[in-house]
């Protein structure tokens, strides 16, 4: 690799690589190696294509690409010329593929997509409607290029961005353009990226950090890491453009140790942009120089709050710190420099905002939230993956329309949006569309974009609770409302959730919500217990159901309810008895039956029953006092 | 890698230029960690005590920040590392079923390690698997879909190794 000298000598080599690496008639297979493609057997399918390609004295082009978005259907492949898309491939397949497909130019039929068992496959990826609706700017190249090989960034159009701002943009036109934009950062508050790339600016001090926040502690969100793993160029290109535009010269990203390829990808990426002279000291010979250091996390939530992250990039424990200073402002970064911290999504959007133009980005939905926002739509949706929307679509239609609907035909309940400081959303507001505000205004928020899917059998007090014990225990317990006011309303979610909840609980539950969100130190603590607040909200009567009938609809709790057997369908297997493990459960000549004295309602029985005739009913009155004394 | 071996300039990357001497040693310590954890598998209390010495930084902020991050162990890790993701689409698709599996076939609670060190058990924020939940990653390695049958012959797997 030779290093490019001038903005001249990156344009030759960008029309060389355009016009050479994916040339259109190509026999080309273009294989998602994401993390879980790679977990449902991408590796084997490769080996087996490529033995088969060698017998066959096919030329084939591998590429393997980041995470395609169709994690359920994995491993996926599309195959050129032919643009067919295949899903769940197995090595088996291979043979088939090349025969029909690549030597044919027929379809394989099993391994194309198909809506259900009745309805025609389809044969392209586009027309997938998992991939319909979906508008991609920040996962654009996930399943187009190898990030591993720098040359395929360049050539689907890569650091062209980079060029244009080098060559016709002074510092201050691409702060003003992105600006202009109005992109909002992706991490979760929404806070507009250009009002932070001008507040950093504008502070006192030579000396400027870029730092990308990559601890994407959420659990169900996998948005970042797509970025990472799939396309860490565009992530650099986008971090540059940030560095020229306030005056940064270091660059740090910081990435949680849970994600090994991300950081592996993310060092080879630099060393190759390095050697190509994108990074490191004037860059395509400007006086422009950044550069870029990985910095690994080590497990801790809480770091993925600015301050925290400040403090575990020096060295500290993860502690927040009191703001002001803020990261923008001097004593307030990264020992103590002014540092500009986004989110990895914000910097990926922020190329296709400086090559195409502030007023494009601000041509997509709503006004007040433009551009894209991916989601990692999971829970009990039949297709989950990585979706990338325009801002505006309604919940509805990301979980209908592209997740497919509820799976195996049940109800739909929730839909918990913004990871574990989120709120869940119940199903009068599925039309509410997708932004920042609308979002907030229900309750929830857009945080960094997971979004799980709940249905009829999800007990939401059980979710609350188990979000709560997520806050709780990755609480770094500085500050006492936090530490202490999630630990006592867990204690008493435990309470109601095994039964022994009380009047007046549901009260305090608030209380404690209400005084935590005023009064903590950091964004963990602030909203800590919105899951509770949002539950409570749209969801009071499962909370009274709990603690009044001592009864959990969803049946998950439990401790609740009162345990029979129906007879008229009981086959008398006699599972129930062998499991139970109190004696609870008798034996007539010809029925079994449940002794209500000895049922401790640890739903052994009911785990047990192969047709499900043992049932968990509310309490009639009577056996409800029985039950709460 | 041992702490003799570390090389702060380099590891420390290129902001080197703009930091103080005490700064670079404080800011490599989580690294540092890292390096020996890779090495030993935890982290031994006499690595502990010649890092502090290396870097100027008293062994008691160093255990501090080191007992701060979940990452890291005081003791030592089994032969095999199994990780039931408590992420919450895994939870809502009943990880908690895959967990007590594991728990009753090895005899250990989460967080502990089997006498023999062949299996430390441990729970994981989320893997961002979650199109293949629940899921459990052994070792280095994601499996996922895990349906009770294939739970019961993961465990068979795992008790081979």
């Amino acid at each position: 690799m030779e290093r490019l000298k001038s903005i001249d000598d990156f344009r030759k080599l960008s029309v060389t690589r355009k016009a050479e690496t994916f040339k259109p008639d190509t026999t080309r297979v273009r294989v998602c190696s994401g993390t879980a493609c790679a977990a449902t057997g991408t590796p084997k399918v490769l080996s087996a294509m490529e033995e088969e390609a060698g017998k066959r004295g096919i030329n084939l082009d591998i590429v393997k690409t980041g995470c395609q978005g169709l994690c359920q259907k994995g491993p996926v492949m599309k195959v050129e010329p032919h643009n067919m898309f295949y899903q769940k491939v197995k090595p088996e397949h291979a043979r088939s593929i090349l025969a029909y497909t690549v030597q044919g130019g027929m379809p394989f039929r099993q391994g194309l997509y198909r809506q259900d068992i009745l309805s025609e496959p389809i044969l392209e990826m586009t027309n997938v409607p998992f991939y319909k609706k979906q508008l991609r700017i920040a996962l654009r190249n996930n399943g187009l290029i190898d990030p591993k090989n720098i040359y395929h960034y360049i050539a689907v159009g890569g650091y062209s961005a980079l060029a244009k701002a080098l060559s016709s943009m002074t510092p201050d036109e691409a702060l003003a353009e992105v600006d202009k934009a109005n992109l909002r950062g992706r991490g979760g508050a929404g806070f507009p990226a250009g009002k932070k790339w001008k507040h950093t600016k504008r502070a006192s001090g030579r000396i400027k950090l870029v730092i990308a926040n990559g601890d994407e502690g959420d659990p169900g969100a996998f948005m970042d890491r797509a970025v990472m793993e799939g396309d860490p160029h565009s992530l650099f290109e986008g971090m540059l453009l940030c560095a020229y535009a306030i005056g940064a010269e270091y660059g740090l990203i910081y990435v949680r140790h849970e994600y090994p390829l991300a950081v592996k990808n993310l060092t080879h990426a630099i060393n190759q942009a390095m050697e190509l002279g994108l990074l490191g000291k004037n860059i395509l010979g400007t006086n422009f120089s950044f550069t870029l250091d990985v910095r690994e996390g080590a497990g801790a939530f809480v770091c993925g709050e600015s301050t925290a992250l400040v403090a575990s990039i020096e060295g500290e424990r993860g502690f927040p710190r009191p703001r002001p200073p803020r990261l923008s402002e001097h004593g307030g970064g990264a020992w103590g420099y002014p540092s500009n911290l986004n989110n990895i999504e914000t910097y990926a959007c922020v190329p296709q905002i400086i090559e195409k133009g502030a007023d494009w980005f601000l041509s997509i939905e709503t006004k007040n939230s433009p551009g894209t926002k991916v989601f990692a739509l999971t829970g009990k949706v039949v297709n989950t993956g990585l979706v990338e929307v325009p801002m505006g679509i309604t919940l509805r239609e990301i979980i209908y329309d592209i997740g497919g609907g509820i799976m195996g035909g049940k109800k739909f309940k929730a839909v918990q949006t913004g990871g574990p400081s989120g709120g869940c959303i119940p199903e009068h507001l599925l039309d509410t569309p997708v932004d920042f505000d609308t979002l907030t205004k229900v309750g929830s928020m857009m945080g960094s974009g997971g979004m799980v899917v709940m249905d009829e059998d999800n007990c939401l007090v059980d979710v609350a609770k188990y979000f709560l014990s997520f806050c709780q225990s990755e609480s770094c317990g500085k500050c006492p409302p936090c530490r202490v006011g999630a630990y006592q309303a867990l204690q008493i979610l435990e309470k109601i959730t095994t039964g022994k909840g009380a009047d007046g609980d549901i009260e305090k539950l608030i209380a404690i919500g209400e005084k935590v969100k005023e009064s903590a130190l950091c964004g963990l603590g602030n909203s800590a217990l919105t899951p509770v607040l949002t539950t409570i909200r749209y969801f009071r009567d499962e909370y009274e159901e709990h603690i009044h009938d001592k009864y959990c609809r969803a049946k998950v709790c439990r401790g609740l309810g009162t345990f029979s057997i129906d007879n008229e369908m009981c086959f008398l297997c006699g599972l129930c008895k062998q499991a139970c493990a109190f004696d609870a459960v008798k034996e007539t000549s010809r029925s079994f039956f449940i002794d209500q004295d000895y049922c401790t309602k640890c739903k052994a029985c009911y785990m047990a029953c192969p047709i499900g005739a043992v049932k968990v009913n509310k309490a009639s009155k009577g056996q409800s006092v029985k039950a709460s004394k | 890698m041992k702490v003799e071996e570390l090389d702060i300039d380099e590891r420390i990357g290129n902001v080197r230029e703009i930091l103080s001497d005490t700064q670079k040693k404080r800011g490599i310590l989580i690294h540092a960690f890292q390096q020996i954890q890779k090495e030993f598998n935890y982290l031994p209390a006499e690595q502990l005590l010649s890092l502090s010495k290396k870097l100027d930084i008293p062994l008691s902020e160093v255990y501090s920040t080191a007992s701060f991050y979940k990452h890291f162990y005081f003791r030592p890790r089994g032969r095999n590392v199994v990780c039931v993701c408590a992420g919450t689409a895994c939870h809502v698709r009943g990880s908690h079923k895959v967990l007590e599996k594991f728990e009753e076939a090895f005899g250990i609670k989460e967080g502990e390690t089997t006498p023999d060190l062949s299996l430390t058990l441990g729970t994981v924020g989320c893997v961002g698997c979650c199109g293949l939940a629940p899921v459990v990653t052994v070792n280095e390695e994601v499996v996922g879909d895990l349906s009770p049958d294939r739970v019961a012959s993961l465990i068979k797997e795992v008790k081979g190794k």
